[in-house]
């Protein structure tokens, strides 16, 4: 074993490092432009030189590299601190969704400009009545000539207020069992009669919305797949909800446990000789030793052209909650200072608060906890799903509540 | 990046799995649980004819001189068989012990033994309740004699020789003991996990012979049962994989209000859990085996990280298997128990879940250790 790159890769490595120690943008004026300008800027400089959407095909803006390229690209990207977040959803879900269900015409339009940045989308899934269960979903599309109008509600859409296009899952047939009845489009976000409110979460902040539809009109052709295949289209999207492989969850390691374990006292000594604080410091450094050495794994398979194996389901389901417990204990030992969230005059600036005020949405979104431990325990272990009441029935004869 | 075994020792894998399948299956070790066996002799003598304890001895005195990854691979195999054999006391302990201190005349007498399996071996740490500490044993050497108590000693009453940890003018000194001698009295003791043999070792001027003839380094032995523990966390994850599999499979096949036991969440989410703390204890012991391999100064955290986690995932697999099994599991009949006690046995045989925490947080914050 080793953890060296093939000769191949560590060529590719050095290309990228050498295009980004060039390209990076260090100027004032560059950070002076709002993230989103700032985003837009940094992607179509990665597109115009062949940077962006390294895996996809050169027709759609890609280079048609592997996915131990893509890591790789990825692992030195990550190196500065830059907005990339504006396009994971769209460029890593909703384009390879593209490539697989649209027209030719409809990949040639819309992927090139997804990639370079110039056209944002997002994801309009969940809803009020479908979180975890996406598939009860309430949105209508009907029939009206060559169109149809779409009326209901999405809930938690990631970026619908900046989004220039949408995907939405609806329901075509409610006659039809639940996933049966439902068909898959692409929108226009400002399409008359949608309408965008965002949510503010619990920690202040408003990255969601809530996105209603009033007799919104879409034409036929922005279907995806077949009517009634929605949901297959839909699963399309959602396996390209990638494990971020090799990546962690904020800021949250045990070296900053440890320096603030190092820095504060519990009984008259640094915390960190306390045996309880290192039990609880040793288990933390298990997960996230284990999580670190499992997307080593998982890059190893890449690298070999294999398919990493079912290990990596388990990141978010150990880094959320670490991340939250993590948050809480260090807080503990600072004692009432803990509180402290102002970034003037908090310990780390308040990263400490944050993460832990952000944590329930970690262990929430993409998939709850349980959600995650249901797909271990279905797709790897093999176990059957729980029985449903809403097999086999017209979706409108499903109880709900 | 290439964290990942080869091809031929992945060939070993399924070699050694197949093998283990084959000669030690569950009804093997059931049959050294009832009786009053501390080992199956004869799977030992099939286990020393496939080489396996020769696995890392050097060829210089008749051993393969493969790699401590392989040894890794048969130490998975030999924990998710449960096999009731001295392996980890021979082949982890003694023959490290005498390949790392041992003079060349001591090396050339005993490691050819130990390789063919001709001879089996042990180390004797243990003095009394509580974690050891090495600067307090009361073992003595004197002379070329040892006299003490050592309890218990892992696997003594079939052991042909066994490393004595003892103390001199001199300070730490491991003693080579040969068992067959009137200096050395060996009481078997019941242990929780009557598939190994576990002995009193009472020490009256036994003939010793110091390894090396000098005294070592705590650190040195410290190292060494990083080594060991290394090994010991791949152990501990092949006991959690065949408890997790036994759980999964019943889960499968009980019905209860109408459905198998595994389509609850209840029972999904448990052994989901199992699933999580294996595949943590997998990749740390990855790292674990590449730092011992390649002699990497991350040794001691990395050896750490392998054992907590091993232990670990050991203990909450076994726990939750048998939960899974409701009554049966609880059952003499049902082959759940044997995991159960394996995993506890391994918990404690080189010191114990806090000690290897606290050596954890030791190797992040580069403090020196001294317990282990």
């Amino acid at each position: 074993m080793d953890f060296n790159d093939t000769p191949a890769e560590a060529r590719f490595r050095e290309e990228a490092v050498t295009w980004l120690s060039h390209n990076v943008p260090s100027d004032d004026a560059f950070w002076a432009l709002t993230p989103l300008e700032q985003a837009k800027l940094w992607q179509k400089r990665k597109y115009d030189d062949g940077w962006a959407c390294l895996g996809w095909a050169p027709e759609f803006g890609g280079r048609g590299a592997s996915p131990i390229e893509e890591v790789i690209w990825r692992q030195e990207e990550a190196r500065y601190e830059l907005p990339t977040n504006f396009f994971l959803i769209g460029q890593g879900m909703i384009g390879p969704t593209l490539m697989a269900w649209a027209t030719a015409d409809d990949k040639a339009r819309y992927l090139p400009p997804l990639a370079s940045g110039e056209e944002v989308w997002c994801q309009l899934f969940s809803e009020p009545a479908g979180g975890s269960d996406l598939a009860a979903l309430r949105t209508r599309a009907e029939p009206d000539g060559d169109d149809w109008i779409i009326n209901g509600q999405k809930i938690w859409t990631s970026g619908a207020h900046y989004a220039d296009y949408g995907v939405i899952v609806v329901r075509t047939d409610p006659t039809l069992p639940k996933h049966k009845g439902l068909s898959y489009f692409y929108i226009d976000m400002r399409a008359p009669g949608v309408e965008i409110k965002p949510i503010k979460q619990l920690t202040g902040d408003a990255d969601f919305n809530e996105v209603y539809f009033n007799d919104v009109r879409v034409s036929d052709r922005q279907r995806l797949g077949e009517v009634g295949q929605g949901w297959q289209v839909a699963l399309t999207t959602l396996m390209n909800e990638r494990a971020a492989i090799g990546g962690g969850i904020g800021k949250m390691d045990v070296d900053l446990a440890i320096a603030i374990a190092q820095d504060v006292e519990l009984d008259g000594q640094p915390a960190i000789d306390n045996a309880a604080v290192r039990t609880r410091i040793a288990d933390w450094y298990v997960q996230e030793a284990g999580l670190k050495y499992t997307g080593y794994r998982s890059l190893t398979a890449l690298s070999r052209g294999a398919l990493p194996g079912p290990e990596n389901s388990i990141g978010k389901l150990v880094g959320a909650p670490k991340m939250q417990a993590m948050a809480s204990f260090l807080m503990d030992l600072l004692g009432a200072s803990g509180a402290i969230s102002d970034e003037a005059m908090a310990v780390k600036a308040g990263i400490i608060q944050r993460a832990y005020m952000g944590a329930p949405g970690m262990r929430i979104a993409g998939g709850t906890d349980e959600i995650m431990a249901n797909i271990i325990a279905e797709r790897v272990l093999g176990l059957p799903q729980e029985p449903r009441l809403d097999k086999g029935i017209p979706f409108t004869d499903v109880p709900t509540g | 990046m290439n964290f990942e075994f080869s091809e031929e020792q992945h060939l070993l894998r399924d070699q050694a799995r197949a093998f283990l399948a084959e000669f030690c299956p569950t009804n093997t070790v059931r049959a050294v649980l009832d009786s009053d066996n501390e080992w199956d002799h004869a799977l030992w003598q099939r286990v020393a004819e496939m080489g396996w304890t020769a696995t890392v001895i050097p060829e210089a005195y008749g051993g393969l001189g493969l790699s401590h990854y392989e040894l890794a691979i048969l130490a998975e195999e030999m924990g998710r068989s449960v096999a009731p054999l001295p392996f980890s006391s021979s082949v982890y302990l003694a023959s490290e012990a005498i390949l790392t201190f041992g003079s060349e005349g001591q090396k050339s007498e005993w490691l050819p033994k130990l390789a063919s399996g001709e001879c089996v071996g042990t180390v004797a740490m243990w003095e009394r309740p509580g974690a050891l500490a090495l600067e307090q044993l009361a073992t003595r050497r004197l002379g070329e004699t040892v006299s003490g108590v050592k309890s218990p000693v892992p696997d003594a009453g079939v052991a042909d020789v066994v490393v004595v940890l003892a103390h001199s003018d001199a300070g730490l000194e491991a003693c080579l003991v040969p068992m067959d001698q009137a200096g050395v009295q060996q009481q078997s003791v019941m242990t929780l996990d009557g598939s190994r043999g576990h002995s009193t070792l009472t020490l009256n001027n036994a003939q010793a012979e110091i390894l090396g003839h000098n005294a070592i380094d705590p650190s040195a032995w410290e190292r060494l049962i990083d080594g060991a523990a290394v090994m010991f966390a791949w152990e501990q994850l092949g006991v959690a994989e065949s408890a997790l599999t036994q759980a999964r499979d019943y889960a499968l096949q009980r019905f209860a209000f109408g459905r198998a036991i595994g389509s609850y969440q209840a029972i999904k989410h448990k052994l989901a859990a199992m699933y999580v703390k294996n595949t943590l204890a997998r990749s740390n012991a990855y790292y674990g085996v590449w730092a011992l391999a390649e002699n990497s100064a991350d040794l001691p955290l990395a050896a750490a990280t392998a054992r907590v986690a091993g232990i670990q995932a050991a203990a909450f697999a076994a726990e939750e298997n048998i939960q899974t099994h409701g009554g049966m599991g609880f059952t003499w009949e049902f082959d759940c128990h044997f995991y159960y006690r394996r995993a506890k046995l391994l918990s404690l045989v080189i010191g114990s879940e806090a000690v290897w925490q606290d050596r954890l947080v030791s190797g992040l914050t580069h403090q020196p250790t001294v317990a282990l």
